[in-house]
């Protein structure tokens, strides 16, 4: 098994994947933002800031809680990394205010995201408002409808949400019309990418921004579990975690969307059912047919309906440092009111994979302890639970 | 030399020497190179090289051919929608390349693929291009690939005597364009606005300066593209460039038009009066 990269190769490279296929309007900015986030990251006083912000502001660490009644129904020991309670109710505070940090330190007075489920949107939005600048927001039509309370809440935060009404009018779509607006404004505006995706060095520098999750576990763990789970759409939740266990000797299994069931072809099982391809900038495994065209993914969560992952993730699995699987939207749904039941936490229906691959592969994890990241809390779903459950 | 013996010596030639010879031509005879872009496919694929042969005879001196891709990251809305008719309508990967292979047979005039990486890559890079050759296409043009991703594509466009198109922006630095000029691409496709492709009223002054830095490190033909819509900016950039590209305010035509012939129409009136303002 090789070992997990500290920092991709001058090119951007996790082995064979991630790169740069950007359009050349955007090279320069992207040379840019490696130099100065890797400047920031050497940076004592940004560093500072940073932490700082995370504990006062976002209430980290986030506790990792040992979930005795679900453990009990399961047989199997399960604790979970509380990601749920962060501010704005999901990890991707993380990320959003330390590339917010940045935006600020180089002097860019706007900043822009894509957003799925909404939650990587209210987490930008949330950062503008807190560090004073403009933002706007992506996000297909599809999800505006399905996501419609974190549409509000980022209203009243101040962020303009634009609806994108392309392709399927999701995630994808989101995100190709973030890259769109950045090329025409790149020089006044940094895109804050949500996940571990694009050209680099955005997977890099948010894999960075996330694993924050994984070295608060291994400080807050007395002894190391024998399995970490996560969902995976882009995968930033997952690499956060994954990253600093990589190697430690924790199995560590991501869960793609598996939508209506593989053979349905309805999923977003980019690694599971994809193969290597180039989508949004970087060389990866993504959904596409035998012309390239990118097909468009499903998932019931808006989270993990992406129709590619993380490059980190595409060599996380060739190399053999993490595997992933899939479970269903219906399976999903079962593992929202599992926890809702045992524990009386009601998670996001994308951290609702990671739990339900737990339920259903409990016999065969028995005796085991198994880390689950609760990636992110369900009230955004709240339409969708009440029609489905 | 008649027309015929002409075509066949011309087919003599690679792809790439072609583009070369389309440049040399045109600048002994003081004018710049107009290529206009329209996807394969429009407004369906039985029709689409017809409307190639319309803006040949009204001028045009060689085509950007576009593969209609489902997620392009450069191109505009008009564009977008044009890649999405196209796909709905059945140009399939190798339908596009047929018909590209058809308007460089029937127009006789250097025809360029104009794609995004993954179509490239999913059939393998020496692939793609033996499949360009095979079909006449003088070139290729990747609109999200910069020369830092381009190095094993180059190899197989040299392999099989394909042009390879490399971009440069109002971003680049020098060292960027020190760069793209050592990659030695057919011509720069220099972008000639921030952003997408579509219409601008506005031109920016910033494009005098890029194609001055170019100048200063090479003399591989510039041709700008991104924003020109008019013929007035035709001739601003036939001015300052050695070509320029008109994609948007095509293929909005095409899409607007209510039938083959009177996109076919519409479409000479503009390369016509493009091809005017070409001359300078």
């Amino acid at each position: 098994m090789r070992a997990r990269l500290h920092r991709p190769d001058p090119r951007g490279r996790f082995g064979e994947y991630g790169g740069r296929f950007a359009p050349e309007t955007l090279m320069t900015a992207l040379e840019e933002l490696e130099v100065e986030f890797a400047s920031a990251w050497a940076d004592p006083l940004f560093v500072g800031e940073y932490h700082r912000l995370l504990e006062l502001y976002v209430g980290r660490p986030t506790p990792l809680y040992p979930a005795h009644r679900l453990s009990e129904r399961l047989g199997v020991e399960v604790w979970l990394k509380r990601e749920d309670l962060a501010h704005t109710g999901a990890h991707k505070i993380n990320n959003a205010l330390g590339q917010g940090l940045l935006a600020h330190r180089m002097g860019k007075p706007r900043i822009i995201a894509e957003t799925g489920a909404g939650q990587h949107g209210v987490a930008t939005a949330t950062a503008a408002a807190v560090l004073g600048l403009e933002c706007q927001v992506y996000m297909g039509e599809v999800d505006i409808r399905r996501q419609a309370p974190n549409v509000s809440r980022m209203q009243i935060l101040g962020a303009d949400v634009i609806g994108v009404a392309s392709g399927a009018g999701t995630l994808k779509d989101a995100v190709s019309e973030a890259m769109r607006d950045w090329a025409r404004t790149v020089e006044e505006t940094q895109y804050v990418i949500g996940s571990v995706v694009g050209p680099h060095p955005f997977p890099w520098m948010v894999r960075e921004l996330q694993k924050v999750i994984g070295d608060e576990v291994l400080r807050q763990s007395e002894q190391l579990p024998d399995v970490a789970v996560a969902c995976v759409g882009g995968g930033s939740n997952a690499i956060g975690m994954f990253w600093p266990l990589a190697g430690t000797g924790v199995e560590l299994v991501g869960v793609e969307a598996g939508g209506e069931g593989i053979g349905t072809g309805r999923h977003g099982a980019s690694i599971g059912a994809g193969s290597p391809g180039i989508l949004h900038g970087a060389r990866t495994y993504m959904l596409q047919d035998d012309d390239g065209q990118v097909l468009e993914a499903h998932s019931i969560s808006a989270g993990l309906d992406y129709p590619g992952v993380g490059p980190e993730h595409s060599y996380f699995q060739e190399v053999g440092l993490a595997r992933y699987v899939s479970v269903t939207d219906r399976e999903a749904l079962d593992g929202v009111r599992l926890l809702a039941l045992t524990e009386g936490i009601i998670p996001a229906l994308e951290s609702a994979h990671a739990v339900a691959w737990v339920a259903r592969e409990a016999s065969s994890l028995r005796h085991k302890t198994v880390l689950i990241n609760l990636s992110g809390r369900g009230d955004k779903d709240m339409e969708m639970l009440v029609e489905r459950l | 030399m008649s027309d015929h013996e002409r075509a066949a010596a011309a087919r003599m030639r690679s792809g790439a020497e072609r583009i070369a010879d389309l440049f040399s031509v045109a600048r002994e005879e003081g004018r710049a190179v107009f290529l206009p872009f329209l996807t394969a496919g429009l407004p369906n694929p039985a029709s689409s090289t017809r409307l190639f042969a319309a803006m040949a005879e009204a001028g045009a001196d060689g085509f950007e051919v576009g593969i209609p891709y489902s997620d392009p990251l450069m191109d505009g809305p008009v564009i977008c929608r044009g890649s999405e008719q196209a796909i709905s309508e059945g140009a399939t990967l190798d339908r596009s390349l047929s018909i590209l292979g058809e308007v460089a047979e029937t127009t006789g005039l250097p025809s360029l693929a104009m794609t995004y990486a993954n179509p490239v890559f999913r059939r393998g890079a020496d692939r793609f291009c033996d499949r360009l050759a095979e079909a006449g296409a003088a070139g290729l043009i990747v609109a999200d690939l910069p020369f830092d991703e381009a190095g094993p594509l180059g190899d197989a466009a040299r392999r099989h005597g394909l042009g390879l198109v490399l971009f440069l922006a109002l971003t680049s630095g020098y060292n960027r364009i020190r760069a793209v000029a050592e990659a030695e691409p057919s011509f720069i496709y220099a972008v000639a606005n921030l952003g997408v492709t579509g219409e601008r009223s506005e031109w920016s002054s910033r494009v005098e300066r890029l194609v001055e830095g170019i100048r200063e490190v090479t003399d591989i033909p510039v041709v700008l593209g991104v924003g020109i819509s008019t013929p007035e900016q035709a001739a601003i950039a036939a001015g300052l460039a050695d070509g320029f590209i008109v994609g948007t305010a095509l293929v909005r035509r095409v899409l607007e038009s209510s039938d083959e012939e009177d996109a076919a129409r519409s479409l000479a009136g503009l390369v016509g009066e493009m091809a005017f303002a070409a001359r300078r």
